[in-house]
């Protein structure tokens, strides 16, 4: 895991030309408002989804290298120039010789029909190399979410804040968790749970004692990012004055740590969640590696080793779709959250 | 309404020792006593740092006791003391703390938990961020409710219903779905009062509860405590605003370094000050106080001697040549939400040599964005200003750039407007030197001692000594820092200085400094100055003309007296009334 | 002038730095200042992780200038009658497959892991130095283009991004460094973004305009010192972050070819001994994770050190 791109500190300065402007107390939220922040939000989805799939699309076409040599070579196991005429029915078949804009438009086409292209090596098409295995990434996915989210929380209103030594303990704690390199933490749990303790089977299996062990591996780093994000804006708050209003109303300590300083603190950690589901897939694949779990880690390491290009860029795609989908659904959460509609956003 | 029911569980869980049984109070005693107080907190080496000083107070039902400071004086912690709420590493001493009978030095958390709420109300200042923004103030106000027994949720919403309309918020029932951030500042302000008073409380702790707020508003919630006050309601009301005290107080505190200095009923402190520092918290209130008089007793015993004569001004320099004239503002802004607003309608305004020109409005009034115009940041939509008789708001980026000079700017908050890398002297050479870019090397080493001598003369010139230019802003306080800002407007020689809210984040002491070293600086130099602010006070003791604005509006604009003793505009009645009711019970002393 | 404008309360001792914009907001600033009321850091008050992790930083420095000097076997001499020997007091890490002395080969692949996190580092900021640079100065139009790309960038996550740019060109150690330099140049192209814009909409950079001065001469005192100061820090972050994503990809086998003692090599290299020698993958792991703490620490350090020296 590396240090997520958002940095809450560096968000740039609002110049404050105007005064501010009072809000008036008759003023509603206009549902028209809504309805255009919905549109732009899903407007501005749209549009990184076609983004990175020309993208992707750019990669194939233009990057080093005759498409049908490599094709051929893949499929035969050799390494070796290819004469005209063994070339020429398999341009015909895929297009690479047709102008680009051809080439570029029948892609969009296929996308919009769901189809990926056809897999180098397996010449099987990518919809379907990808289908058979993504079920297993996407439950380890999920739940190692899931097991970042309960330990940060859990660790998060038990520790932020107290006595000197525990509050510095875990979050020098949460600091290591987050710089686990995600191999290392998958080969330790495998080597003391599974080969040392037994506890856990070593190959992973579908079932879920499988899952455990490969759910720790992605789910503690991302517990230490979460929490160490989660964590400063939870101390941030307990200095509010309203948490003191709070207080002063007489609400015990750990009702104004969940009732209202939790609330604010979960925030950046939801904003986090949406950058860190795209790292997850990809952290899927190292914990797939390691588990020897089935799923669309052994399909893309196959496929880089194979230069199995429209396998690689299938995934990235669907990877980068998941990501689009799965930030919409954070931003659905950040509102729940925060009703104070950002209309500047 | 009474707190009968108790939380049962808290009440089964806190240990029962026979010390901590409260203490009987004798018949007569006050609701609250505090005798020889000291608070202190040790920090992380371990060392104390006393906060509070053998402070003794006493409270009686109906009664308002008021502690008067600046920051740093102590004043808040005492507030908390009564609420239990001083914060880790605190620790108190006091031979005699009670509250309703109750001493809280031996006073458990679970206990402590029932008191708060219930039997003391708290109230901090803008409710903005003393009322969780997430959350709707009904929900703010019915936890107050809820912690303290009443059940169901049908009766708590009735009950906040009640509460908002009982301090004054219309349509309640809308209100109580909103959140702090979608109220006005009074609106807030009342909602944050209803959720201190909803269990009846017989004592309010007020700390600062009308700092935030514009000067109509807050005489409002000063009106609405002072019906608690007369319903038989102790408050404690801390601030550093005299004329807050001298509404609602009876008796009042001054406290200076965590020492009361002074005590007495609220007639006698404000009339008739015995101690030295609060007769200078007295005078250094500017309202009332006619321009070109100090504030402060130094700079009026030192004019007195130097000048031999009333510093008061003359108006000799009416006829001066207009440095700054503007026609016809106005200027639009098109919100995030898609709403265009006219954020300045139709300004006219101009500012003679050696004159101040003072725009008073409250927040959203449209001033800082006429300050804008004026300083050529913003271009108006449309009417121009002309600087120095020749075109400005037309001219455009680089012609501008060349007569920036001519018009210089002071901020409310210096220290965002200092390079976080350099030392004041490094800001004011940079001010002082136009360009050095292309100079040759020797020629820029003379400049550079030539400008470090012109750099001292600034500073002693705002009162400044040498040895802070070595110094940072942050290890600067807060009126020397402003000092330093003033320098480096005046090192351009500029026409005309912006001054915008310059002096309202600083105590009123160090304020009154500052706009004296503004009224001497304006003798000794002739200074044209545009002195934007809320506070009229503080316009009226500096201007020679105001401009009064509303929504945008200028709705009063003329001779400063005249304005000030005979307002035409309804609204300017409005807040001069808003301020005499205020500084009506702060007679000066001299 | 005879007489000093200074009052009393004037000489005080300077508050706590507030932040705090509004006009007035007494109570808070003093209740904020109760709360921070700490010394400032100086040299001895550094604390002994940051302590610990120059220590380590020199250790590394050494091992990748003169790895003669820590290290205790020659890294390719080959034991085949000690293979796979866990770690004793000959071989303090253990041996290989081929009886080599893992610690010595570690101390000989740290130049070589190094140079790939710096590489990629530099790579990454480099990138985003010009793209930031371009969207914080560039206008309206700029700004949006890249802010754009950004997002499009932000859906590619670094280990694919690097493992699309592997496929194309085959493993090796270039590869791998520009991999994951462009992997990571998104986040901080962001960054850097974010700084220019902050330190250009800045109070100081509006009084500067307000005193006339040219455009040049702000963009040269102001914007680029201030925003491009908090580099150093993340450089420093970065070669930590960039050797975790570089063995990561050599684990997954994207890496530099085993023979080679680098770290990545290593892990890829003990493999296929995961049951039998755990050692081959937890020490030359826990090397990575070593590195990349300890420049974790070295930055957050510098970072804070840097923001200190305004004081």
């Amino acid at each position: 895991m590396t240090v997520p791109p958002l940095s809450a500190t560096t968000e740039p300065y609002q110049a404050t030309t105007a005064d501010p402007t009072p809000v008036s107390p008759r003023q509603r939220t206009d549902p028209r408002l809504v309805v255009s922040l919905i549109l732009r939000k899903l407007g501005g989805a749209a549009f990184v989804v076609w983004a990175a799939a020309s993208l992707t699309f750019l990669m194939q076409a233009l990057l080093p290298g005759d498409r049908a040599t490599m094709l051929l070579n893949q499929q035969t196991g050799q390494v070796q120039e290819r004469s005209a005429e063994e070339l020429a029915p398999i341009n015909e078949m895929f297009g690479f010789t047709d102008p680009l804009l051809v080439q570029y438009l029948s892609f969009l086409g296929g996308l919009l029909r769901g189809d990926l292209g056809v897999s180098y090596q397996l010449l099987q098409p990518v919809t379907t190399v990808i289908g058979d295995q993504i079920a297993p990434t996407v439950i380890l996915t999920f739940s190692s979410l899931v097991v970042a989210w309960v330990i940060a929380l859990v660790l998060l209103v038990l520790t932020a804040r107290r006595v000197g030594w525990v509050s510095r303990l875990f979050s020098g704690l949460e600091a290591a968790a987050a710089a686990l390199p995600q191999y290392w933490l998958g080969i330790i749990l495998l080597v003391v749970f599974a080969l040392g303790l037994g506890l856990f089977p070593v190959v992973g299996g579908e079932g879920p004692l499988g899952l455990v062990l490969p759910a720790l591996t992605l789910g503690l780093p991302l517990a230490g990012f979460l929490g160490q994000t989660m964590r400063a804006e939870f101390e941030r708050t307990l200095d509010e004055p309203f948490v003191l209003t709070a207080r002063a109303r007489g609400m015990s300590d750990t009702g104004v740590r969940i009732r209202h300083v939790l609330r604010h603190a979960l925030l950046p950690g939801l904003t986090l969640t949406g950058w860190a589901i795209g790292s997850l897939f990809s952290g899927a694949v190292i914990a797939e590696n390691v588990f020897s779990r089935p799923g669309l880690g052994g399909v893309l390491v196959d496929a880089v080793n194979g230069r199995d290009l429209p396998v690689v860029c299938g995934v990235v795609m669907l990877v980068a779709l998941i990501y689009v989908i799965a930030n919409l659904v954070v931003d659905t959460a950040y509102v729940l959250v925060d009703p104070r509609l950002k209309l500047t956003h | 309404m009474t707190t009968t029911v108790i939380n049962p569980d808290i009440e089964t869980t806190s240990r029962i020792r026979p010390d901590t049984a409260p203490d009987v109070a004798p018949a007569e005693a006050s609701l609250v006593t505090l005798e020889d107080l000291n608070v202190w907190f040790t920090d992380a080496a371990g060392a104390a740092h006393h906060v509070v000083h053998d402070l003794s107070l006493d409270i009686n039902p109906g009664e308002c006791v008021a502690v008067i400071g600046e920051s740093g004086s102590g004043k808040s912690v005492t507030a908390r003391t009564l609420i239990g709420l001083t914060g880790p590493n605190s620790h108190i001493q006091a031979t005699r703390a009670s509250v309703d009978g109750r001493d809280i030095q031996r006073t458990t958390d679970a206990q402590w938990r029932r008191i708060r709420g219930a039997q003391i109300g708290f109230i901090l200042q803008d409710a903005l961020v003393s009322l969780d923004p997430l959350r709707t103030i009904g929900a703010e106000i019915g936890e107050s409710l809820r912690l303290h027994g009443v059940g169901k949720a049908a009766q708590r919403r009735e009950r906040v219903i009640e509460l908002l309309e009982a301090v004054g918020v219309p349509e309640p029932e809308m209100r109580a779905r909103q959140r702090s951030g979608e109220l006005s500042g009074g609106l807030r302000q009342r909602a944050l009062i209803a959720s201190a008073i909803a269990n009846d409380p017989p004592l309010l702790v007020a700390d600062e509860p009308t700092t935030a707020l514009d000067v109509t508003v807050q005489a409002q919630v000063l009106d609405l405590l002072a019906q608690r006050k007369a319903s038989g309601t102790a408050i404690l009301l801390i601030s550093h605003d005299f004329s807050v005290v001298g509404r609602l107080a009876d008796r009042v505190l001054v406290m200076q370094g965590g020492h009361i200095v002074e005590q007495g009923t609220a007639e006698d402190v404000l009339n008739h000050p015995q101690h030295e520092y609060t007769r200078q918290l007295l005078d250094a209130v500017p309202s009332g106080v006619t321009k070109g008089e100090y504030l402060t007793s130094a700079k009026r015993e030192h004019a007195s001697v130097a000048l031999n004569t009333s510093p008061v001004r003359t108006h000799e320099v009416a006829d001066a040549p207009p440095v700054l004239e503007a026609t016809g503002l106005t200027k639009s802004f098109r919100g995030p939400d898609g709403v265009t607003r006219t954020v300045v309608k139709d300004v006219s305004f101009d500012v003679r040599a050696g004159q101040t020109l003072g725009i008073v409005g409250e927040s959203g009034s449209g001033k800082s964005t006429t300050a804008s115009i004026a300083l050529g940041f913003l271009q108006p939509d449309s009417g121009s200003v002309l600087l120095n008789g020749k075109p400005w708001s037309e001219l455009g980026v680089s012609g501008r750039r060349s007569r920036r000079r001519d018009v210089t700017v002071v901020y409310q908050d210096p220290l965002s407007s200092f390079d976080p890398r350099w030392s004041a002297e490094q800001i004011l050479t940079d001010a002082l030197e136009p360009a050095t870019d292309g100079i040759a090397f020797g020629a820029r080493r003379r400049q550079r001692a030539q400008l470090r001598d012109r750099a001292e003369e600034l500073v002693g010139l705002v009162g400044l000594d040498p040895q802070h230019l070595a110094k940072h802003p942050l290890q600067l306080s807060g009126g020397q820092r402003q000092r330093l800002s003033i320098a480096r407007a005046l090192a351009p020689e500029p026409d005309v200085v912006v001054l915008d809210e310059a002096v309202s984040a600083l105590d009123v002491s160090v304020q009154a400094q500052v706009l004296d070293l503004l009224t001497e600086l304006q003798e000794r130099l002739g200074t044209t100055y545009v002195f934007i602010s809320h506070d009229l006070g503080v316009i009226h003791h500096m201007s020679d003309h105001i401009l009064v604005m509303k929504d945008g509006e200028a709705v009063e604009y003329g001779n400063a007296e005249q304005i000030f003793h005979a307002p035409a505009h309804p609204y300017t009645q409005e807040l001069l009334n808003s301020l005499q009711t205020m500084t009506a019970h702060t007679p000066r002393g001299r | 002038m005879t007489t000093t404008l200074n009052g009393p309360a004037d000489q005080r001792s300077p508050t706590q730095h507030s932040t705090t914009q509004k006009p007035t907001t007494v109570a808070s600033q003093l209740y904020s200042s109760l709360q921070s009321r700490r010394p400032k850091s100086r040299l001895r008050q550094v604390p002994l992780t940051v302590w610990i992790a120059a220590v380590f930083a020199l250790v590394l420095l050494i091992a990748s200038l003169a790895p003669s000097l820590l290290a205790t076997h020659d890294p390719r001499a080959i034991r085949l009658e000690a293979p796979l020997a866990s770690p004793n007091w000959e071989h303090w890490f253990g041996t290989d497959q081929s009886g080599r002395d893992l610690y010595s080969r570690m101390v000989h692949g740290a130049g070589q892991s190094l140079l790939i996190g710096l590489g990629a580092t530099g790579i990454g900021v480099g990138l985003a130095v010009i793209f930031g640079a371009w969207a914080g100065l560039g206008g309206r139009w700029a700004d949006a283009f890249i802010g754009r790309g950004l997002d499009v960038f932000f859906a590619f996550p670094t280990l694919l991004l690097a493992m699309v740019f592997i496929t194309v060109y085959g493993p090796s150690a270039p590869t791998l460094i520009l991999a994951v330099g462009l992997g990571t140049a998104p986040g901080y192209t962001r960054m850097v973004r974010g700084q220019i814009l902050a330190v250009r909409h800045s109070g100081y950079v509006q009084a500067a305009e307000a005193l006339g001065h040219s455009p040049w001469r702000i963009l040269n005192r102001h914007i680029l010192p201030n925003a491009l100061r908090p580099l150093l820090a993340i450089l420093t972050l970065g070669i930590g972050q960039s050797i975790v994503w570089a063995s990561g990809l050599a684990f997954l086998g994207f890496g530099v070819a085993p023979p080679s003692p680098e770290w990545g090599a290593l892990l890829e290299a003990g493999r296929p001994y995961i049951t039998e020698a755990w050692w081959l993958e937890i020490l030359p792991g826990l090397a990575v994770l070593a590195t990349a703490l300890t420049a974790t620490i070295l930055g957050k350090h510098l970072e804070s050190a840097l923001e200190g020296s305004q004081t």
